[in-house]
Parts: C-alpha cells; sequence; structure tokens
C-alpha cells in the first residue's frame, strides 16, 4: 500500500479542478479514463501528476466516446473508475452512459459545465444540466450533484464513488468552468478519518474460477429479444430509482419559513441566490432561497412544500429554463406564480437577483 | 431420436446451444475456432469477451466465459478498460466490419496505435449483417446490397477497407496481425492462437480479421456462399500472416 494521499485534515487553496483530482485520489479511485477539453483539462493534469505517486492509472482515449466506454470497462474490472468532460465532450459520452444506465454499472463522471450549445463558451454556464440528468435514449436514472464551493467539490466527488457504487445508479459530479478555475479555500480530509468509508468495489467480469466450471459465467447484456423482456428489465431500473431516490435527494434552504419570495437556484449560482437573501433579510424583506443539491432526483417532497408556502417564486439559472424544466415536473399542480432570471451562459451578480426580488416584492 | 451432438469446443456453453446465427453463417465457424484457441491454451477462466452489435451480440451467451454485449463499435474501448484496469486478464473484443471499421474505426486505430495489449477478432462478411445487408467498408467492388442495389460503385464510395494491411500499417513490430477465413477453419484457429498469445506474453496488440459468410443476406445457396468466400473475398482480401513478431510470417 502506497501512503494516504492526504493524511488526517489539511487546509488549502487551490482551483476547482485541483480539488477534484485530490478528492479523487482521497475517494481510492483506482483509474481515470480521459480526453482533453476546457475547463475540465487540470483534472487530468493534476491525476496524472498525482496518479503514478499512489499507483493509480490514467489513460488518454481517442475520443470520449471512447473516455465513456473505457471508463465503463474498468469499472466492470471492479475498479473505482472515473473520467470528466465538458460541453461537446459530455454529448459524445451519452451513449456510454446510456449503457452504463441500462446495465447499471457505476461509473462516475465529473462534468465541468460550459456554454453551449456546439462549441460556445468554455466558463460560466449551467446548459449541462437537461443532457447530464436525462441524455441518452433513456428515463434518465442517473443522480447528480450540482456543486457550489470547492468545499463540495471536494465532499461530492468522494460521495459521488459511493453513491454510484451503492446504488449503482451512474453518477454526476456536475461543476462548471467558473468552478474548475477560480481558486479558492477548503479543508482537504481523508475520508476515512471523518468516519467515511468507501463501498467496496466488485469485478463484474473476471471473478475467482472458471466460469462453467466452478461457477456461472458473467453474462451482461443491453440488447433484448421481446418488448416484454426488456419491459421488465427497465421497470427494476425505475423501481429501483423510485425507491432509493427519497434517500439520495439532496437540498438546502435558506430563510425559507417565512418567505414570501422564494428564490430557486442551483450550483454556483446558489452563491448568489444565498448574498442576495442575505442582503434582503438585513432591510427586513421576507426573502428565501431553496437549492436544489441533486438535481436527479430532485428533492421533490420538500421543493412542493416551499413553493406552495412563497407568494411567489424566482427562478434563477445560467441557461434558458433547464432547471426550470425539472422544477416544473417538481411542482406541477402548485399555483404560486413563477419568475424566471435566465442567463444562458452568463454570470449572475447578487444584486441582480436582489433586483428581481424586489420586482417581485 | 437422438440427435447426434457435434463436437463442440469445451469452453462453449453447452445450454445455450445450437446457437442463433443464421444457417451456413460464418460467426459459427469463427467463435469455433476462438474456442478451440481457447481450450488449447488453457486460458477460459481468464478470458473476458467482449461482443460488438451486429449479428456479433448474439454471442452474448456463447462461451462459458465472463462476456459483455457492448455498444455498436465500441466494445474495443471497452475491452481496453477492463484491461487498462486488470492486466491479468486476458481481453477479446469481437466484431464485425461495419462495427471496426466504419463507426468504431476511430477506435481500432487508436487501440493500435497504443499498441493496447488486447486481442481484436473482426468478422468481414462485406456487409452490415444484423441490419439486413447495407453496404459496408469491405463490401467488394460492383457487389450488390441493400445501399449499393446496382453494385458497389468504387468511384463514389471509395474501395473496400483492408483492415489488417492499414493495422499492420500503424502497429509497431511487437504486434500481430492476421487475416484468416472460415474455409480454412484449422489456419483461423492457429492465427488467433497466435493472436492471443501475443497478448498474454504482454507483447502488444493482436488482429486477427475472419474472411466469412453472410448467406442470408448474399441470398446465397452453400455453394455460393463459399465460392464468393473463398474465390471472390481472397481476391482483394489476402490470407495470411501480415506481422509475426520475432517469428516467420505464413501465406
Ligand atoms: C450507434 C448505432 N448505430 C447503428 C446501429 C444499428 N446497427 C446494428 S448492427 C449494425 C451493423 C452491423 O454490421 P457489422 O458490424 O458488419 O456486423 P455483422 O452483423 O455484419 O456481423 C448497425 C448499423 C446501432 N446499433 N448503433
Ligand atoms: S444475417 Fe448474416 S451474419 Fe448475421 S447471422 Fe445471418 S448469416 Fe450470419
Ligand atoms: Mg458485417
Amino acid at each position: 500500500m502506497t501512503e494516504k494521499p492526504i493524511q488526517g485534515e489539511k487546509r488549502v487553496f487551490m482551483t476547482g479542478n485541483e480539488v477534484v483530482a485530490w478528492a479523487a485520489l482521497a475517494a481510492d479511485a483506482e483509474i481515470m479514463y480521459g480526453y482533453p477539453i476546457t475547463p475540465q483539462n487540470e483534472i487530468m493534469h493534476y491525476w496524472t501528476r498525482l496518479a503514478p505517486k499512489h499507483g493509480r492509472r490514467f489513460l488518454q482515449t481517442e475520443d470520449e466516446i471512447s473516455a465513456g466506454f473505457t471508463t465503463v470497462g474498468g469499472v466492470l474490472a471492479g475498479r473505482r473508475a472515473f473520467t470528466a468532460t465538458a460541453g461537446p465532450g459530455n454529448t459524445l459520452m451519452q451513449e456510454a452512459l446510456s449503457m452504463a444506465e441500462m446495465m447499471r454499472i457505476p461509473i462516475v463522471q465529473v462534468v465541468t459545465q460550459r456554454g453551449g450549445p456546439s462549441t460556445a463558451t468554455v466558463i460560466y454556464s449551467q446548459q449541462e444540466v437537461t443532457m447530464t440528468c436525462f441524455g441518452g435514449n433513456g428515463e434518465g436514472a442517473r443522480i447528480v450533484y450540482s456543486t457550489s464551493t470547492h468545499q463540495e467539490l471536494y465532499d461530492y466527488t468522494i460521495k459521488a464513488f459511493n453513491t454510484a457504487w451503492k446504488y449503482r445508479f451512474p453518477t454526476h459530479v456536475l461543476g462548471d468552468g467558473y468552478q474548475s478555475k477560480m481558486r479558492e479555500s477548503l479543508t482537504m480530509y481523508d475520508p476515512q478519518a471523518r468516519g467515511i468509508d468507501m463501498v467496496p468495489t466488485e469485478p463484474s467480469l473476471g471473478n475467482e474460477g472458471t466460469p462453467g466450471v466452478d461457477r456461472e459465467p458473467n453474462h451482461l447484456r443491453n440488447t433484448y429479444n421481446t418488448e416484454d423482456e426488456l419491459y421488465d428489465v427497465v421497470t427494476n431500473i425505475m423501481s429501483d430509482w423510485e425507491k432509493y431516490a427519497p434517500e439520495i435527494a439532496e437540498y438546502q434552504e435558506y430563510d425559507v419559513e417565512d418567505a414570501d419570495v422564494l428564490v430557486i437556484a442551483h450550483g454556483v449560482v446558489t452563491r448568489a441566490a444565498q448574498a442576495a437573501v442575505k442582503e434582503l433579510r438585513a432591510q427586513g424583506k421576507k426573502v428565501g432561497h431553496f437549492r436544489p443539491v441533486t438535481l436527479r432526483p430532485i428533492a421533490e417532497e420538500q421543493l412542493r412544500k416551499r413553493v406552495e408556502q412563497a407568494k411567489s417564486v424566482l427562478v434563477v439559472e445560467s441557461a434558458y429554463g433547464q432547471l426550470r424544466k425539472i422544477l416544473d415536473n417538481a411542482i406541477y399542480g402548485l399555483t404560486t406564480p413563477i419568475t424566471n432570471f435566465f442567463k444562458p451562459g452568463e454570470g449572475v451578480t447578487a444584486d441582480e437577483v436582489v433586483e428581481e426580488v424586489n420586482k417581485l416584492l | 431420436m437422438s440427435v447426434a451432438v457435434p463436437q463442440m469446443p469445451q469452453c462453449w456453453r453447452r445450454e445455450t446451444k445450437a446457437h442463433k446465427f443464421c444457417p451456413g453463417c460464418g460467426h459459427g465457424l469463427v467463435l469455433k475456432a476462438l474456442g478451440e484457441a481457447i481450450d488449447e491454451l488453457g486460458i477460459q477462466d481468464k478470458i473476458i469477451f467482449g461482443c460488438d452489435i451486429g449479428c456479433s451480440l448474439l454471442a452474448w451467451d456463447f462461451f462459458n466465459v465472463d462476456t459483455v454485449q457492448t455498444h455498436h463499435g465500441r466494445t474495443t474501448p471497452v475491452i481496453t478498460g477492463v484491461k487498462r484496469a486488470n492486466e491479468d486478464v486476458i481481453g477479446i473484443a469481437y466484431m464485425g466490419d461495419g462495427g471496426g471499421y466504419a463507426i468504431g474505426s476511430q477506435h481500432l486505430v487508436n487501440a493500435a496505435s497504443r499498441n493496447e495489449k488486447i486481442t481484436v477478432i473482426l468478422v468481414n462478411n462485406t456487409n452490415y449483417g444484423m441490419t439486413g445487408g447495407q453496404m459496408a467498408p469491405t463490401t467488394l467492388p460492383k457487389q450488390k446490397t441493400e445501399t449499393s442495389p446496382y453494385g458497389r460503385d468504387v468511384e463514389s464510395t471509395g474501395n473496400p477497407t483492408q483492415g489488417p494491411e492499414m493495422v499492420a500499417a500503424i502497429t509497431p513490430e511487437s504486434a500481430y496481425v492476421a487475416r484468416g477465413t472460415v474455409s480454412n477453419v484449422r489456419q483461423l484457429k492457429k492465427y488467433i492462437k497466435r493472436a492471443l498469445e501475443n497478448q498474454i506474453s504482454g507483447n502488444g496488440f493482436s488482429f486477427v480479421e475472419a474472411l466469412s459468410g453472410c448467406p442470408t443476406n448474399w441470398r446465397t445457396n452453400a455453394a455460393e456462399t463459399w465460392k464468393f468466400i473463398e474465390e471472390d473475398m481472397t481476391e482483394y482480401f489476402k490470407v495470411g500472416e501480415l506481422k509475426v513478431p520475432s517469428k516467420k510470417k505464413e501465406g
């Protein structure tokens, strides 16, 4: 055994991409597969510098289709494997993610969102929400953590491996170029020192013994001959998904109890929403903020409760309604008026949120 | 009435036989050669078999070996991912000519260039069998398919892909590359065995293309099928070893 990458706790000041690489190391991730794309690159850069010192591996593939499918192979071989990508790379990776969804392959994908559609921009955006939650030809049986701080990038990268291997759904850490590139303070830690045990991994292919002699062979497939066979498979996946969704879903609330106006935002935009709520509360205004941490599954029950309590809702996102669609689906039937503040591919400041809220008060 | 059970390789899974390929299909012969090679090398417990989407998908429960059915063209990266994560296994990527030379060609080229320690077995039946006989990269000049109904026009669609020649050109000396045919299963088995041995010894990439028949889509009887494989295909696709690390070539 090589030395633990992080002993105990360590206060650091670094970029988000560096944080992800360290978190994956601390989580005992064994192999990363990846293809260069901004703003994800430095995850690979740090990983390739750190990994060999800790007996971990890396493969630079020919494209993101391959990065997705090699990650699938790594997981099937029983390794805690992951990949990272963004934008058009995320688009290409959807094919492998769809296979992972069908075959319950616990792959971890870090997405550093960039502007879209197409090649677009590389820093500030929340335009990969729909694709990360629902990409591929499936039902969206995926788990998506939308992070907002470097501490969360660290915490949720570690957590993503455990969630993936516990529930066997593809699991995604959804950041963005802004989080990737900026520097911030956080505490890195050895998960074990905090009582977080890494969920053990196991191979789906290549177990001990001769198949057909000592044990049954593992025959994994994604093609079915009849509609009924497929119906059973998908129904099983979705019934597991629905069973576990309530325990997987996470959210945060700020001053929501008596809020007349409820601001809903996720990811890096929650920072502007939180600051705006603080400022408005200081002025005695009844404003609160609901922040889904998991976009898939969404904390439906709590969200409905808060939306119902409010007189008015403001949805703020750096996309043109991708969060809004998820919310609408969850709060269907409620009559609280909803206002949009959409800034696709642009940053959102606290001042802007304050201004929008004031229009509603 | 008792039915004579044909001689099967030991690593074949009896419960899933008779296999699901069309009568007279070449896939079964390639998998027979592969099965015998696995038996002779005594490596059944080490094999991770990946099958592509194409008629090769029917092989998902064919062997008593751990198997993963992947996506069309994606078997090379899945097996690459497995092998990179666990060097102790012997990874086999099994695919058609559409899977390997069209939709998954970037994976084949790059796995070969990186000299991945895996074995790719590619069944060349000059068409897309599973989807009903469309033109493939390997369709012969003037050959009729569903999407070249007047015969393949090489002026507008290019010449058939010479897969092993391409792989041989981009791999280092430690790779093994050969083209066999289902019309000579003994030879095909020898090539597959050498390909697997090249992986076992950690030398490098190994690649075997197998010329094969698709009587269903070719709409040929047994005699015509064999003639097409033995005469028409071999005229364009030369059978033999193209690259043998530190050994004399044959063919
Ligand atoms: C992404 C994608 N595109 C298209 C298909 C449809 N498809 C299934 S099999 C196949 C062709 C198979 O031909 P080949 O690889 O030559 O194998 P064969 O059936 O001839 O053995 C195609 C195009 C698919 N499954 N996935
Ligand atoms: S369609 Fe062709 S390749 Fe496919 S099983 Fe039938 S004969 Fe074989
Ligand atoms: Mg074919």
